[in-house]
């Protein structure tokens, strides 16, 4: 498909260029984590970190550690729950077709467009009687609802494809429905859990609205509350925040490097379905 | 990881939109047994729903008909209200600026976005070396933390030590007060809220660029057909449903941005840059003495107007499915 005439390899170098102007924020934020105080408000600013320093990611050792444990368990405990929950609904919904399945997945669409901040305030009203604001389950639960409906819709996409064959096979030989759904269902939809539980880590690790709404008195803060603060105590230390922002975005560049596939998959499948 | 996964999503992957597995065909209801057992596989997710999507949103509309104090919303009892909060709200005198900030923040996003991920689209589609990688890249500022991406522009554009005046200095503009005066705030975070959205623009809009058979192309090349004329009689027509629901989907994701404008304005300075949203978290939390009430009526509002674009959204691809 590539073909190397000179012709294309311009077509690359205009390509760079517009890559690296979309980039450049990225750049700049990587720029400013290694910038010295004393050359934090230099004019023209340093394009370049000559005579960086490591001042803004001591910082983030020092301080911001708690934080980025609190959002790692909150995104493994918004993973786990999030297949564990939509998974299951997806075979139904592909492969049972219950009656009232069309009605769930339209809901399911619905939810997806419920503005975050209703959420929230609805989320707090009830945590407030329950007791559970600031802890940690209360905000993984909370978080969930960012990725479930996403999920299922994945779920379902991914597990129609799945050969009915297969599935015909497992109950000639014995296996009941949910010895189906475990053994051959799951290990044949790998692909799509790997999908949405890279999804759903990264929204739980970067959700901010039901972090600062349901945890933002609490011992229990996730990292985006960490960057929160930050801006607000001491933006004098620029360095700092922008090393914090940069720790913060490397899920975001792991997730890019090792599953890309998986992730242009997810923008897809989300938006165009067929 | 085997092979035989690796090929297959492979395969999908090059079919461009088809990357989700086509639907098998549609059951014959007459022929099935029952299949109410099925729902034991559908019963975590449905009581899921119910507790968590459709109890906060009950709650919600019951903040907005009662008036809450912050004693009465940890005790109980606050007395019904009525339609009194909507009132409240859609008399209060911010309203009609909040409202028409977002309706420019939504309209300004979305036109933007769009018409830059269209054309990025359109570019990265005549695969040169190095293409797909780019265009992975590209997706960056859409996976990063919207903290991350709000807290750089801040930074970008501050007023004193900014790159984007020491840039304007350099051409000979003044330096602009982005984030702190009225009249430059809303095109601030319309700007970073647009660098958010290319990617996602870009992504659709490519695959769907993708599902354009060849073979149109050329026969056009044939008939002699110039590229401008080969975008507008060919590409954009084709394009139209994935243009459409990307936009619609733009719509529904740019009424709920929250994180982006609190971060970097606070929705300030004087509500310059205040959306629905921001207003009713605001209200809600914002400030020392909560108004419930009032802040879930906007909140309920703003639920109304994302409900309608997302069945638009329902009803287009309901319609697209059909054909």
């Amino acid at each position: 498909m590539t073909t190397s005439t000179p012709r294309a390899w311009w077509k690359t170098g205009v390509g760079l260029v517009l890559t690296g102007l979309m980039l450049f924020p990225v750049y700049w934020m990587i720029n400013v984590s290694f910038t010295r105080d004393q050359d934090m408000r230099a004019s023209p600013p340093h394009l370049f970190p000559t005579n960086g320093t490591l001042d803004g990611y001591r910082a983030v050792l020092d301080q911001q550690l708690p934080y980025l444990g609190t959002s790692f368990l909150v995104g493994l405990g918004t993973v786990v729950l999030t297949v564990a929950l939509a998974a299951p609904a997806g075979y139904a919904l592909a492969k049972l077709r219950p009656p009232g399945g069309p009605a769930l997945s339209f809901l399911l669409l619905i939810a997806q467009m419920i503005p975050g901040i209703i959420m929230a305030m609805g989320f707090y009203a009830i945590y407030l009687t329950l007791g559970v604001l600031n802890t940690l389950p209360g905000l993984i639960l909370a978080d969930t609802t960012l990725a479930v409906p996403f999920a299922v819709l994945i779920f379902t996409a991914f597990m129609s494809g799945i050969p009915d064959e297969l599935l015909q096979a497992a109950v000639v030989d014995g296996a009941g429905r949910l010895r189906t759904f475990w053994s051959v269902v799951l290990p044949v939809s790998r692909n799509s859990i790997v999908t949405v539980s890279l999804f759903a880590f990264l929204w739980s690790w970067s959700d901010f609205i039901f972090a600062s709404t349901l945890s933002g008195g609490g011992d229990h803060q996730p990292i985006t509350l960490g960057i929160y603060h930050y801006i607000g105590n001491n933006n004098q230390q620029w360095n700092a925040i922008m090393a914090t922002a940069v720790v913060a975005s490397i899920p975001a560049a792991v997730l890019l490097i090792l599953a890309q596939r998986y992730v242009s998959m997810g923008v897809t499948a989300g938006a165009v379905k067929d | 990881m085997p092979s035989t996964t690796e090929t297959s999503t492979a395969v999908r992957d090059q079919g461009g939109a088809a990357t989700a597995a086509p639907p098998g065909p549609p059951p014959s209801r007459a022929r099935r047994p029952s299949r109410w057992w099925a729902w034991g596989f559908l019963a975590p997710v449905t009581i899921y729903l119910a507790a968590f999507y459709a109890y906060p949103l009950y709650r919600n509309v019951e903040l907005s008909l009662r008036e809450y104090t912050v004693r009465s919303f940890v005790q109980g009892g606050a007395p019904f209200a009525g339609l009194d909060n909507y009132r409240t709200v859609l008399t209060d005198p911010a309203f009609v600026p909040t409202l028409t900030h977002t309706v420019v923040f939504t309209a300004a996003s979305l036109a933007f976005q769009f018409t830059i991920g269209m054309a990025l689209a359109l570019f990265f589609h005549q695969h040169f070396p190095l293409s797909r990688t780019l265009r992975a890249l590209i997706l960056v500022p859409w996976l990063l933390p919207l903290i991350v991406s709000a807290s750089t522009w801040s930074w970008l554009l501050n007023s004193d030590s900014g790159l984007v005046n020491a840039a304007l200095g350099v051409v000979g503009i003044d330096p602009v007060n982005w984030l702190t005066s009225p009249g430059w705030s809303l095109t601030s975070v319309i700007i970073a809220n647009v660098w958010i959205g290319i990617p996602f623009n870009l992504v659709v809009l490519y695959s769907g660029l993708q599902a354009i058979p060849t073979e149109m192309y050329e026969a056009s090349a044939l008939d002699g057909a110039t590229g401008w004329q080969r975008f507008w009689g060919i590409t954009f027509p084709l394009l139209r449903p994935v243009s459409l629901i990307t936009l619609l989907l733009g719509l529904v994701y740019t009424l709920k941005v929250f994180d982006l404008i609190w971060i970097m304005t606070k929705g300030g300075p004087t509500s310059s840059s205040a959306t629905l949203a921001t207003w009713s978290y605001r209200l809600g939390f914002g400030n020392l003495l909560p108004e419930f009430g009032p802040g879930a009526a906007i909140g309920n509002l703003l639920i109304v107007l994302a409900l309608i674009a997302g069945l638009v959204y329902i009803r287009i691809e309901r319609r697209q499915q059909l054909r």
